[in-house]
């Protein structure tokens, strides 16, 4: 991105010297860079050319009362190859409106912030090319969860959700120090559940989870499967854990929409793990005798 | 924050554009469950005041499925019920199979097979249906 950055500024420079408007002017004294003079906010701007792509971006701000109604802003980016959603977010950002808000980190699509609802989809920003999209791209906050400020949601409701099923490594009977060895095979069996990156974009996919607030989720299902199918875990401690997940508002609201596996963006097969813990759960309660 | 946005649920509804497979054959899933459960109790209603038990006379019956096979508009739902019918059995087998964790990787196919499937079977049916309505 730094490079990225210098290259901008590289072929910025000369068009310091073109004549512009006012208002123009002012923006680019703001501005670390030039304001290309068509890169404007207003829908009457040069439209669409090979070079730039237009974003449609949810605003919102509960904050600043002329911002209280939700409303579309529009904005410009000059395209690049390789250029991401969130790389063009935050050009949007630094460039034209500095009060975009928008959660990002380590920009690989491994912190799982900037899942974002974009051309109707929940992806990750920063792994979505702008050039695979349909433009005008469209970008929303993730649905179902309620909107704080521009492009962030209220991650509160999926954390709880999460903490709900225990993700953490219970062991009762291993002494200090000791090393708990796991077979190749049963690494592999939950090896796609450990790629979770809590990024929210399942349990916001989720017909279900929207319409029942206490369904664990698909997210949160998936972690219990890690733990469950942890063969160094212990026979009552993977009991336990079935008990959370058998509940009414456990892995049986699921109805297999497959909406989560399809949005997943780290390729967990969420509906396979569910179904699994469904079996898992009916083998704990069948008996024959 | 002290406050927050809440979209609410027609976001959903307005969305159908962009559903998926998986979401198409739940909701297909669903409405055709609803039209048997419809269709189920309609069946047991009209059969049950049609059935002579009151009256002693078979003829009652008899004249009551003739007159309603008479009706082009019968002989049309009759066909729209056989899709409905043959998509949820299809359906049904295809979430058999998904509750067994077996071909979760195609399941988008197994749905779109489904719906050639009943398309096929509803059109072969129809001159069965059809025939002498018109």
């Amino acid at each position: 991105m730094s490079t990225q950055i210098a290259e901008e500024q590289q072929t910025d420079e000369p068009g310091t010297g073109q004549p512009a408007d006012a208002e123009a002017e002012a923006e680019r004294e703001e501005n670390e860079y030039a304001v290309p003079e068509w890169a404007t906010e207003s829908e009457d701007g040069p439209g669409e050319n090979e070079d730039t792509v237009r974003l449609e971006v949810f605003r919102y701000d509960p904050e600043v009362e002329a911002k209280q109604e939700p409303r579309f802003d529009t904005f410009h980016i000059p395209l690049e190859q390789g250029m991401t959603v969130l790389d063009a977010l935050i050009y949007a950002r630094d460039q034209y409106d500095t009060s975009l808000t928008f959660r990002h980190s380590c920009r690989q699509a491994i912190c799982g912030s900037d899942a974002l609802f974009i051309n109707g989809s929940q992806r990750l920003g920063c792994q979505t090319q702008v050039q695979d999209l349909e433009t005008p791209v469209r970008i929303e906050p993730l649905p179902h969860q309620e909107v704080e400020k521009d492009l962030v949601v209220d991650m509160s409701h999926f954390y709880e959700q999460m903490d709900a099923v225990d993700p953490y490594f219970r062991s009762e009977d291993v002494e200090e120090g000791e090393e708990q060895r796991q077979t190749r095979e049963n690494r592999e069996k939950i090896k796609m559940s450990t790629r979770c990156i809590w990024c929210g974009a399942c349990q916001s996919s989720c017909n279900i989870a929207a319409g029942d607030n206490e369904y664990l989720g698909p997210a949160a299902i998936n972690m219990a499967y890690r733990f469950v199918m942890d063969d160094r875990e212990e026979e009552t401690i993977k009991q336990d854990r079935l008990e959370i997940i058998e509940q009414e508002h456990g892995v049986w609201r699921c109805q297999t929409q497959f909406s989560c596996t399809e949005v997943c963006p780290k390729d967990i097969p969420l509906t396979e793990h569910i179904q699994e813990l469904k079996r898992e759960a009916v083998k704990k309660n069948l008996k024959f005798w | 924050m002290s406050q927050s946005y809440d979209r609410g649920l027609v976001e959903d509804f307005g969305r159908w554009q962009e559903f998926s497979a998986g979401m198409w054959a739940w909701v297909l899933h669903k409405f055709t469950g609803w039209v048997l459960i419809g269709y189920l109790f309609t069946h047991i209603a009209v059969l049950s005041t049609a059935i002579p038990a009151a009256t002693g006379d078979p003829a009652v019956y008899t004249g009551t499925l003739q007159s309603l096979e008479e009706l082009t508009v019968v002989r049309i739902l009759e066909v729209g019920l056989l899709s409905v019918a043959v998509f949820h059995i299809l359906n049904g087998v295809r979430l058999l199979f998904v509750d067994l964790g077996v071909g979760l990787g195609s399941q988008d196919r197994s749905f779109y097979a489904s719906l050639v499937l009943t398309g096929a079977i509803v059109v072969a049916s129809v001159p069965t249906f059809i025939s002498g309505a018109f």
